[in-house]
This record gives C-alpha cells, sequence and structure tokens, in this order.
C-alpha cells in the first residue's frame, strides 16, 4: 500500500480519536438517536417550528423504513443507535506553518497543485491576515449581493429567509424519498443554501470555499439551491484535496429547483478517505441529489468526480418537468483497493420535447467494484421526449469489477432513448506504446485513464478539471505493476 | 553501439529465435529481411522490452549495458525507439500532451527541468516538417481516427522529436502507398546521422530503395543465415527467399 495512503489513514485516525475524546459532554447530543436527538439538535441551533415539526415528521417515517439492500454494495450493519448525531462544530488545533503539517500530506498537496494559503486552509494553519480565506469571501458575499444572490449556511438561511426554506425544504426531495434522505431530514447538521433571484446569472462559480463558516458541516450535509425564472448558477461541490473526517456515515441531500428558462450547473469533486488497501475504514457515503426543471425550458447539470469514499451510494438526478427541460449528467467514478460505487442517475421525462444526456465512465482497479444504476423514465405525456444514454466502463487488473444496470420505462411511442455500453481492459498495448516512449507505468495509466475521461472533464469548470486530472492519477497510483 | 549475441527467445512456449547474432555501430543502417514468421517482429519487440517474449539463452549490449535487464522506459530514455507496425489508439490523449509527457519523463530520469510550453512547442513545430504535417496534429487523440499513412508518420514524427541513438522500423512500409513511403523515408534519411543508428525491418525491398542500407541481414528460423550490402536485398527481390533456404540447407 502507498505510504500516502497510510498516512492519510494515520492522520484520520488521530484526528478521529481526538475527536472522541474531547470532553465537552454538553455539546453533544445524547447517544443514539430518538425524538429527543432530534429536538436537541433544533433547539441547538435555534430553528423556527416549522423545521422542528418536519424533522420529527421525518423522523417518525424513517423508523418505519427499512435500510435499503439493493444496491450492489456490501458493507456490516450500521447501528444507529451507535452514534452522535450532534455535536458543536469542533475548532481544528491551529497550526503555526506548513512545517507542523505531516509532509506526505503537503507531498500530496504539492501533487495536486494546491495553493499555499488553499493548503493552509485545508491543514488548519493560521493564514496570513491579508489574504486570508475569510477576507475573500467577505468580497466575495459583497458581489454576490450586489446581484441580490443569497449565499450562505442552512443554518443562517433558516435564520434570514425561512420563507425561502420553507417554500422550498422537501419539495425536490421529500423526508419519505428513501431511507437515507429521511434520515438526513431528520437530523441534518448544517449545509449550504443558494438563491437566485429572477433573471440573474451568477457572475462568480459558487463554492462552499468562498462560503463563510463552511467547515465541519458534518456527517449530514443539505444543501438547497433555487434559480428564480431566467436565473443561472454554476455551484462547485468538494475539493480534490484528501478529506478526513471522523464520521463514518455521511448521508448527504442535495436539492435544487430550476424555475422557467434557468439554468443550473452542479459539479462534485468527491475524494473522502476511502478505507486502506485492506478496505478496513473509509467513509460511507450515502447521498440523495436530485433537481427538478420546474419551468419550461429549464436545464440541470450534474458533473461528477468520484474518487474517494469506501462506499459510494449515489444518483444525482434530474425531474424533466417543464417542457423543453434539459437535464444532464457527466460522471467519472475511480474505484481503487477496496472501494465499492453503485453510482448513476435517474432522468424523469415529464413535459413535452425535454432531452436527458447521461455520460458515464466507471473505472475499475484493485478489488474494487463499480456499478453504473440508471433510470431513465418517460411519461405517458412526454411527447417527442430524448435520452442518451453512454455508460463505459474500463478495467485496470483482473481481480475488480464492473457492472451495468440500466433502467428504461418508456409510457409513449413518441420517445427516442438511446442506450450505449462499453467495457474495456486497460490495454497492455497502450501502456506498452507509452513505455516506449519513455513514459513509465503509473504516468502511463493516468494518460490512459485521463484520455478516457475527457469528455467529462471538459464539463468541469477549468480549474476544477486540472486538479480532477491529477487526482484520477493520484487515486490510480499503486494499482499497476 | 549494440550488440546481440546468441539470442534465443519463445514466445508462449514456441522458439522463435535461435541463436541470433548482430553489431550495430553507430551511423550504420541494418536492414533485417526474411519470410514471414522468420522472428523480425520478435527482434523488434525484444529491442523494445515487450514482456510477454521470455529470453531463453544470450544477451543484448547497449552501450556496455546489459539491455535486457532494463524496463522498457529506461530502454527508451537510453535511446531506443521502436516504430511500431500497428501503433495503437489512445482515446482521449492528444499527441501534444503524449509527447511532452514522455520528454519530461525522461528528463525528469536524467535530472532535468522540465520543458516549458514554449520550448516544447517550438521543438514540435520543427519536427512536424520533417513529416509533413501540420499543427494541428498535435491536438488530435493519439493515433485516433488516422489513417494508415498517418499513423507511420506518427511514428517517424515521435522519431524526430525523441531524437533516439537506435531507432528500430518494424514493417514501417506495410499498408503505405508510394507518396507516404516517401515522406517516411524522407523523415528517417534526415533523421539519420553519424551518432545514431537505424534496423529496418522489413518483407520487402521496396523500402530499402528510399532508405539505403549499410548492411542487409536474411532472417530464417531464428538466425541471420545471409548478411551482405544493399545488392543482397535486390538479390531476394529477384529470386525470392526459397533460393536461400536451399543453400542454408545444404551449407547446414
Amino acid at each position: 500500500m502507498s505510504t500516502e495512503q497510510e498516512t492519510i489513514e494515520q492522520f484520520t485516525n488521530s484526528e478521529y480519536k481526538w475527536g472522541f475524546t474531547t470532553d465537552l459532554e454538553n455539546e453533544l447530543a445524547p447517544k443514539g438517536l430518538c425524538e429527543e436527538t432530534v429536538r436537541f439538535i433544533s433547539a441547538k441551533k435555534g430553528e423556527p417550528d416549522f423545521m422542528l415539526e418536519w424533522r420529527l415528521k421525518a423522523f417518525r417515517f424513517w423508523q418505519t423504513m427499512q435500510e435499503p439492500d439493493w444496491p450492489n454494495v456490501k458493507y456490516p450493519p450500521i447501528d444507529f443507535q451507535d452514534a452522535y448525531y450532534y455535536a458543536a462544530p469542533k475548532k481544528q488545533k491551529e497550526l503555526q506553518s506548513m512545517d507542523e503539517v505531516d509532509p506526505k500530506i503537503r507531498e500530496t498537496f504539492e501533487k495536486l497543485g494546491i495553493s499555499l494559503n488553499e493548503q493552509k486552509r485545508l491543514s488548519g494553519v493560521a493564514v496570513d491576515a491579508v489574504i486570508d480565506s475569510v477576507s475573500v469571501a467577505t468580497t466575495f458575499q459583497e458581489e454576490l449581493k450586489k446581484h441580490g444572490i443569497i449565499f450562505c449556511s442552512f443554518s443562517d438561511a433558516l435564520k434570514n429567509h425561512p420563507d425561502l426554506v420553507r417554500k422550498y425544504v422537501g419539495s425536490v426531495v421529500p423526508y419519505t424519498d428513501n431511507f437515507y434522505a429521511a434520515l438526513n431530514a431528520a437530523v441534518f447538521s448544517d449545509g449550504s443554501f443558494c438563491f437566485i433571484p429572477k433573471g440573474v446569472r451568477c457572475p462568480m462559480e459558487l463554492s462552499t470555499y468562498f462560503r463563510i463558516n463552511a467547515a465541519n458541516t458534518g456527517q449530514f450535509e443539505r444543501t438547497l439551491i433555487v434559480a428564480e425564472e431566467g436565473a443561472s448558477v454554476s455551484y462547485l461541490e468538494g475539493c480534490t484535496a484528501p478529506m478526513r473526517d471522523e464520521n463514518q456515515l455521511h448521508a448527504a441531500v442535495v436539492e435544487i429547483v430550476a424555475h422557467k428558462d434557468a439554468k443550473v450547473k452542479y459539479s462534485t469533486v468527491q475524494n473522502w478517505y476511502p478505507g486502506d488497501e485492506n478496505g478496513k475504514g473509509g467513509i460511507y457515503n450515502f447521498v440523495t441529489k436530485r433537481g427538478i426543471c420546474l419551468g419550461d425550458n429549464a436545464k440541470i447539470s450534474w458533473t461528477q468526480v468520484e474518487t474517494g469514499s469506501a462506499i459510494t451510494w449515489k444518483y444525482p438526478s434530474v425531474i424533466l418537468k417543464g417542457d423543453n427541460s434539459i437535464g444532464e449528467f457527466y460522471s467519472v467514478a475511480l474505484t481503487n483497493n477496496c472501494q465499492q460505487a453503485d453510482t448513476g442517475t435517474k432522468m424523469v421525462h415529464l413535459g413535452k420535447n425535454t432531452r436527458s444526456i447521461i455520460v458515464s465512465k466507471g473505472i475499475s482497479a484493485g478489488r474494487s467494484q463499480n456499478s453504473y444504476r440508471g433510470l431513465v423514465r418517460v411519461a405517458r405525456n412526454a411527447d417527442n421526449a430524448r435520452n442518451f444514454s453512454q455508460c463505459d466502463s474500463l478495467l485496470i487488473g483482473d481481480r475488480c469489477g464492473a457492472h451495468t444496470f440500466p433502467y428504461l420505462e418508456i409510457h409513449t411511442k413518441s420517445a427516442k432513448v438511446e442506450h450505449e455500453a462499453t467495457t474495456t481492459k486497460i490495454g497492455e498495448d497502450q501502456i506498452f506504446y507509452c513505455n516506449q516512449r519513455g513514459i513509465g507505468t503509473e504516468n502511463a495509466v493516468g494518460l490512459i485513464v485521463n484520455g478516457y475521461c475527457k469528455e467529462i472533464f471538459r464539463e468541469l469548470p477549468m480549474e476544477f478539471a486540472v486538479e480532477a486530472q491529477k487526482l484520477l492519477a493520484i487515486s490510480l497510483e499503486g494499482s499497476v505493476g | 553501439m549494440l550488440n546481440i549475441h546468441n539470442l534465443e527467445v519463445a514466445i508462449e512456449g514456441n522458439q522463435i529465435l535461435r541463436g541470433l547474432n548482430l553489431e550495430v555501430k553507430a551511423g550504420e543502417v541494418h536492414a533485417i529481411m526474411g519470410p514471414n514468421g522468420s522472428g523480425k517482429s520478435t527482434l523488434a519487440n525484444v529491442l523494445a522490452g515487450r514482456d510477454e517474449y521470455e529470453v531463453i539463452a544470450g544477451g543484448v549490449d547497449y552501450f556496455g549495458e546489459d539491455l535486457l535487464e532494463m524496463a522498457p522506459e529506461q530502454r527508451a530514455r537510453a535511446g531506443v525507439f521502436l516504430a511500431f507496425q500497428y501503433p495503437v489508439e489512445i482515446p482521449g490523449v492528444s499527441m501534444s500532451i503524449f509527447l511532452k509527457t514522455a520528454l519530461n519523463d525522461a528528463r525528469q530520469a536524467k535530472g532535468e527541468e522540465n520543458l516549458d510550453a514554449m520550448e516544447f512547442f517550438g521543438l514540435v513545430r520543427e519536427k512536424l516538417k520533417v513529416v509533413h504535417m501540420d499543427e494541428k496534429f498535435m491536438s488530435r487523440a493519439i493515433n485516433e481516427g488516422f489513417s494508415g499513412g498517418e499513423k507511420k508518420r506518427n511514428e517517424i514524427f515521435q522519431m524526430a522529436v525523441l531524437e533516439p541513438k537506435l531507432a528500430i522500423l518494424d514493417e514501417t512500409d506495410s499498408g503505405l502507398d508510394i507518396d507516404a513511403l516517401k515522406i517516411v523515408s524522407d523523415g528517417v534519411n534526415t533523421l539519420r546521422n553519424a551518432d545514431n543508428a537505424t534496423i529496418v525491418v522489413t518483407h520487402y525491398q521496396r523500402l530499402l530503395n528510399y532508405i539505403v542500407p549499410d548492411f542487409v541481414h536474411v532472417l530464417m528460423d531464428g538466425r541471420i543465415v545471409k548478411s551482405g550490402d544493399k545488392s543482397l536485398a535486390l538479390e531476394l527481390e529477384e529470386k525470392g527467399y526459397d533460393w536461400l533456404k536451399t543453400e542454408v540447407g545444404e551449407n547446414a
């Protein structure tokens, strides 16, 4: 196993211990999950009554539900009573300089080409007062304010814009949707809220990086993005740096509402700790992401690069309600060692002339299992709906698995649905060709894999794309040779 | 530069090379000819380091080093270049990224700085001329959708960029029309100098009208059975390989 992974694991584990021996009893919710826990969380955050009511309904519903067993992943049963559901945001120990950061972590930062200030922020090093991220964020917030854009934490949104939250929360992913969505609704810790008013094109890429107090949103994150008529926004989630977290279970929810003529582009790079070479540790990432094209001509586009987590269970979806609306899903999911991913999308065509495109690139290495699961549903009145799906799987080595589960439910004759799927093994010939030109095997695999994912990277914002390419190469280190 | 002695090689248990000897010096061009299945491509691939070949006996000395002990990428960085008979396609990887990676991996191995973008494009622009190719070519994916001729020109272009000491051309003439053959041969001739050497592996004499060899060797049943100058190629063209079979049979 690469020393890098080892170090990341050590780092994660040490942080873990530290997090749980902390002695702030009164800042912790009682262990386990019951109505009291839900009330405690809501009270701690000073939420309005409607939110508490909603959480309680979600909790009661969750109690009646079964954990899903249909995904193509295996993990030991989770004891939901053996966990804390609220802890006051922990202050990371502040380091004085980058020299105090583990050299191996620094090496990874270097490989990813992350700027020094960003490195400091991620490692919890005190940042230069002139260009610290908070002041950047403040400038950023002022610019957004000029355009009437709201971009803040979910908690702040509940305080300052309760009516907006009330109107939209749960409107795309109701708490009844699935086991983890219900759990999230009951106990969500925090998240982001983003509102783009009518006719406004958000002048910059929105990234949680620029949101004050973005750190420590916790394991049950909830994001709500609303684009009013004619508005447009590009939203970036995550970062390519190795993310450590002491919570093993992550169950996030993202909801997107796009009104008439609105455009929302949501890009994710996910690099949570994947566990060690033998599958020990690692994050369980059970995410529900869904957008609705509520009005005519709306467009929602999901782009994701998933390389982290021990288990990924995630289907960013689009409900195409408005006529002529467009849904897109571009995905790279890479699994190595013992990682398991069951990911894909759902495109639900309700309106006329709606269009969707799905391009999924799975890469499996080591002993990992990588599944694409996608649904295209065309309702009876969705005249002339069109879908194009392309699902490619790339295998590295012969101990990994790639699986494709496409579901098509077509209820109108005028629909046009195309599905293409390929599975290929990374070619010895291709690697040898690179070797023969002086390129080492790891770089060769990096090149070939990046070439394979090019269609997806093209959809990412430029800077993200460059980082994502490096990330793929790093995630594949040790997978060949 | 290169000294192959008594080389015996098998693939999947079948012995292909049965005691091959060859010496190549700087500045020389050697042509290896022979009928199908005589071991020509095996020789080219073993020199480049393809791993499905098993060396049973003998050795290869390259500038005083044991070539067979080196990994394929080390051989490449030490100046061994193989122009492939069937160049593979690598979808999505641009020529530009590919060659930049190749050059920089080699430079890093020598402890040198990476080429910057200006230096790289300066170099590439110069070398594209060698094979009459357009700059647009650099943004295309490696061999993807290339015609047969383009693939072979691409091999020679890469050779021009990487400036090998020992270039091995494996059936570079196969599938080329006469115009492409001229471009490719002109490219190879332009790159010839007193410090490098070329091994041309070919089935036909045709290519040797354009790339004129100093030595011609005939490979049969895994051995070099006859060596001569360029006139030997003409003789082979005229008589075919069968007369050699008899001659070799008689000598044996």
